[in-house]
């Protein structure tokens, strides 16, 4: 058999070798350097700004609100957040006031010499207090939206049951900590219009936002993706505001504006993963057949709306997780608090509804006295089965398989039972090994995807090359690769004949935003019409062929170009017809397709230090066509420590509603010393999405790690908290709780 | 917020003497750089504004590790991968070679040195408790000349020592024959590598025929300062190892701990993981000793 090769990353070599520019690598002339001034209080009232002695104010470029040219808002979902606070201060570091001047320190060293007047009010800053509107901070109710999906009839099953098991959890915040923090370079030019040079996912989402700030047309305003170090969704929707306020200084001074923010700036003030809280009661009959689900979840998504509804609509469906369950009710609120906006990041709402179910999965098999993995697989989704929203399932997820797999790769059941025995002969280091059984959404949910309705093109050049144009980013995660190999594959030609248009809005299509594991198999999918309809084109016209080389597809092009002027395909997507979704009721397909998985972590827990420790970690998943493993394997691996992390050490410790640890030192993400050997297993049995039929992964292993160590925890303890970050400290507390009662 | 580096300036002399002549003139707001690892973390912090460094990363004086019949002495700027390499720091200062190996990551391993490390004055510090345990000196030079003072009398408060203005610690005296049978090193820290300690536990003990000829228990992060505990060495030393003493340290140890809440961790954590360690390392120097 001939051994499949696959490309190695088209900006490999340049990010290596440093050619790759950043935007802070970038300085265009008579560049000035932006900052912002920013609120210290959680929420009050704008009284006055002074601008104190001791500074030449003459020389600096100051920006405030009645400054915008449009709207004063961040156009995201709802035009809730202004992009400068004007009236009212509703989190710490709500920027009030833009400053831009030649020198960065001179900048710096200035707005230490602009005073705020603010008149304080309290704030709130958990769930439980805005939904107890403790304080109404947003809105009537506190409440940024509210979602029920029903299947079945909830009481009924919750009845039918011979018990009933109860249960809440609650994880916490988390930073997406890309390598590169927040920049941009913006410029506002005679004609009136705007551009912006920027790390960002979703350049068409950064345009937008810059139309409402400045009242501009779409062709009035370019952005440009700089290359960008990471993203995990982080460079979603806070581009749209580092952008307008760059932008703002730039149109008043009429020279670029550069702005980076520190990485303590970037920790402080940008988006983070929400917090969430759920409530879970189960009901399960004698044979150990989950008879009904009712499933509260809850998300604190700060001061504005921005992100919050959809990442909520994910959390909500995900709840069920991949479950045949009769009876179900999801009740879902994401509410608002004096937090800086949380927002998008790897998963977006999954991992928090799936932690709360999988680790009550384990709560309620112990409770049973049932084989979590038995447990599971009596109510795993088989093929025609229905989920939450009443989508029936088109393909075998092909769970015991995934099971069994597990089983082979870590001795999983064996374990589960020998390590009680084991850990009664050391006092010391218990071991636990414990699983999550979940499922992924890929792209956008319900009918996302056609509202979205993402363009992609294929371009042939004279010069024997076809270039790739979409707003897709490389944000590091490898689809400049992943485009290439598609458009060769479907053109008939070498990768390296590929060329991927960098993102910007002057040049490509609105491909839709880099984001809910849309870009390969989405994007990839039209990218692969757009290249048989470009070959059937050639084939149409008699210039080429049915089978062709390299040499005679670029013949064949030129002289389609010589006599049509040029050749381009570009193509739109179309739901696939039979997709129905009720967005009134939550009902129907979610999601074309879904990633199966089971991920198991085998941990150690010292009893002296109360640190756990992933000795062992196993990830299987079920995703179609693996377009390029390596590529592939990076995604999950990096995925996992980032769940390892959000399971063990990444804390936010706020104060007043402001993260008081913004520094790598203190906010404690996981170091290549401390993350296991991730042993990584792709399935690819369903290839019915997505190019060759690879479906989404890049959000799919941030929801597992954190049950199933949670999880193993309990298996090595027989018990474990029901809340994430679990550190040594709050364990200590746990074992010493658990202990006296 | 970054300092504003237009602030600060750096001066380099030739040699010793040069530093110590720049040294003595107490009006510049003198700051001595050595590997720069803790400085540069401070910079980012904004606590050096106006800071005149004295970059003595390279004064020859001041480096190297010297043997002699019956002591070890570190220059200043032995860094911590230089006491990773050194035969004589590994054979019988093991405490000491381990707590350099726990430091940071290897890059800061080969910038750190011993002298900052000790002068930053953390009391999270890795070092440090491995140097109270050898009961080691340190040699303070100014241009008015030379004096020895025990370490454990260094650090007098949070963040403050010792040091006159115009004094430099220049070398780190420690005894030799103090190869001890028992030797425990431990960093509770918040990740594997690049880690600050939440807790660390340095124990050494001698014990000749059950009777302990010399115990020490050193501990950071546990207090303002890293701290010798005096009240084991003196309730210990001269006694018979046995069960009743483990129960009379950690009751000792219960009694005058009081550690603080902090970004890091839980005073009770700290507390706690102190005691555990405390009486699992003493149980297994037992359990060593074949009682």
């Amino acid at each position: 058999m001939k051994k499949r090769s696959f490309p190695t990353r088209v900006e490999g070599v340049s990010k290596l070798t440093g050619k790759s520019k950043y935007i802070d690598d970038l300085k265009f002339p008579n560049m000035l350097h932006g900052v912002s001034v920013r609120s210290s209080v959680p929420r009050g009232k704008i009284k006055g700004v002074s601008f104190k002695p001791g500074i030449d104010w003459e020389k600096f470029t100051i920006v405030r609100a009645s400054d915008i040219p449009g709207k004063n808002v961040i156009q995201v979902i709802l035009d809730d957040q202004p992009c400068l606070a004007s009236s009212h201060i509703s989190h710490p570091g709500e920027v009030v006031l833009l400053l831009a001047g030649e020198d960065r320190e001179e900048v710096l060293k200035a707005r230490d010499y602009v005073e705020l007047d603010i008149e304080a009010s309290p704030g709130i800053f958990s769930i439980e207090d805005s939904l107890a509107k403790k304080e109404v901070v947003w809105g009537s109710d506190n409440i940024f939206k509210e979602y029920t999906i029903t299947k079945g009839d909830v009481a009924k099953g919750i009845s039918a049951g011979s018990q009933v098991i109860e249960g809440s959890y609650s994880t916490g915040a988390q930073e997406q900590l890309y390598i590169e923090n927040h920049g941009v370079i913006a410029h506002a030019s005679d004609d009136g219009s705007i551009t912006v040079w920027g790390s960002l996912q979703c350049p068409y989402y950064v345009q937008q936002a810059l139309r409402e700030v400045f009242s501009l047309p779409p062709e009035k305003v370019r952005v440009v993706q700089t290359e960008t170090g990471g993203g995990f969704g982080g460079k979603e929707d806070y581009p749209s505001i580092i952008s307008s306020h760059a932008a703002l200084l730039s149109y008043k001074s009429k020279r670029p504006v550069k702005m980076i923010y520190s990485r303590a700036e970037d920790m402080e003030v940008t988006t983070k993963r929400h917090p969430s809280m759920s409530h879970i009661k189960m009901a399960v009959d004698k044979k150990g057949k989950i008879t009904g689900l009712d499933f509260e979840f809850f998300l604190d998504g700060g001061a504005y709306a921005t992100l919050s509804s959809v990442v909520l609509s994910r959390g909500t469906i995900h709840a069920a997780g991949p479950y045949n369950i009769e009876n179900v009710r999801v009740h879902s609120k994401a509410v608002a608090t004096n937090h800086p906006p949380f927002g998008a990041f790897r998963g977006f709402g999954a991992p928090q509804s799936i932690f709360a179910l999988e680790r009550h999965m384990d709560v309620v098999a112990k409770k049973l006295g049932i084989d979590p993995v038995e447990f599971r697989k009596i109510n795993v989704l088989k093929i025609g089965d229905t989920t939450a929203t009443g989508q029936s399932i088109a393909e075998e997820p092909g769970y015991h398989e995934l099971f069994s797999t597990v089983d082979e790769l870590m001795d999983f059941s064996e374990k589960s039972k020998s390590f009680a025995i084991q850990n009664k002969k050391n006092p010391i280091v218990k071991k636990g090994i414990g699983l999550a059984c979940f499922f992924h959404g890929a792209g956008f949910t319900g009918s996302g995807e056609s509202y979205l309705a993402s363009i992609v093109g294929l371009e042939a050049t004279r010069d024997g090359q076809v270039v790739v144009k979409a707003s897709s980013t490389e944000i590091g995660q490898g689809a400049n690769t992943i485009f290439s190999q598609v458009a060769s594959s479907a053109l008939g030609i070498s990768e390296q004949s590929v060329i991927v248009a960098r993102p910007d809005t002057s040049n490509v299509p609105n491909s839709g935003p880099t984001v809910a594991s849309r870009t390969t198999m989405v994007v990839g999918d039209l990218l692969e019409k757009a290249g048989s309809s470009l070959v059937s084109t050639l084939r149409t016209t008699g210039f080429l062929g049915e089978v062709y080389t390299e040499r005679e597809f670029f013949e064949a092009s030129g002289k389609y170009i010589d006599q049509f002027g040029s050749l381009k395909s570009y193509v739109q997507y179309k739901q696939p017809p039979g997709i129905k979704w009720d967005e009134e009721n939550y009902q129907g397909d979610a999601y074309a397709t879904y990633a199966w998985a089971v991920y198991a972590a085998e941990v150690s827990v010292n009893t002296l230090t109360y640190e756990t420790k992933v000795d062992d970690f196993v990830a299987i998943q079920e995703v179609g066509h693996v377009m390029h493993p390596t590529l592939a394997e990076g995604q999950i691996e990096g995925g996992v420590a980032q769940g390892v992390g959000y399971a063990l050490s990444e804390k936010v410790v706020w104060e007043e509603g402001l993260m008081k640890n913004s520094q790598m030192t203190n906010y404690i993400m996981h170091t290549s010393a401390d993350v296991p050997d991730i042993r990584v297993y792709f399935e690819e049995k369903n290839q019915n999405y997505g190019p060759k039929g690879a479906k989404g992964i890049g959000e799919l292993p941030m929801d597992g790690p954190a049950p199933a160590i949670i999880n193993a925890v309990q298996n090595a303890l027989g018990s474990a908290p029901h809340f994430i970050p679990m550190l040594p400290e709050d364990l200590m507390e746990f074992m010493e709780a658990s202990s006296e009662s | 917020m970054r300092n504003s580096t237009s602030t600060l300036s750096m001066t380099t002399p030739e040699d010793l003497s040069e530093a110590l002549q720049l040294l003595a003139d107490t009006d510049k707001k003198w700051i001595p750089f050595a590997g720069g690892t803790d400085l540069m973390v401070q910079l980012e912090s904004n606590l050096l504004d106006g800071a005149d460094f004295l970059n003595i990363w390279g004064l020859f004086e001041l480096q190297g590790i010297e043997e002699s019949d019956c002591e070890v002495v570190l220059g200043a700027l032995t860094t911590y991968s230089e006491i990773r390499s050194s035969e004589v720091i590994k054979s019988e200062f093991p405490l000491l070679y381990q707590a350099a190996g726990l430091t940071g990551a290897k890059a800061i391993q080969n910038r750190g040195t011993i002298g900052g490390n000790i002068v930053n004055a953390s009391p999270a510090a890795d070092t440090p408790p491995a140097l109270l345990c050898y009961d080691a000196e340190l040699l303070l030079s100014s241009s008015e000349g030379q004096r020895w003072v025990d370490y454990q009398d260094f650090h007098t408060g949070y963040k403050t020592h010792a040091l006159a203005p115009g004094e430099l610690i220049t070398h780190i005296k420690l005894r030799r024959g103090q190869e001890k049978k028992f030797n425990f090193y431990h960093k509770v820290g918040t990740r594997n590598a690049q880690a600050i300690s939440k807790v660390l536990f340095c124990l050494m003990v001698q014990v000749n025929n059950s009777r302990i000829e010399k115990f020490r228990l050193a501990l950071g992060s546990m207090a303002a300062t890293p701290i010798l505990m005096d009240s084991l060495r003196d309730a210990f030393e001269e006694q018979e190892f046995g069960s009743d003493l483990i129960e009379k340290g950690l009751s000792i140890l219960n009694e005058e701990l009081s550690p603080i809440d902090d970004i890091r961790s839980t005073g009770a954590y700290r507390k706690k993981v102190t005691l555990n360690l405390f009486k699992y390392y003493m149980e297994k120097i037992y359990v060593g000793l074949g009682q």
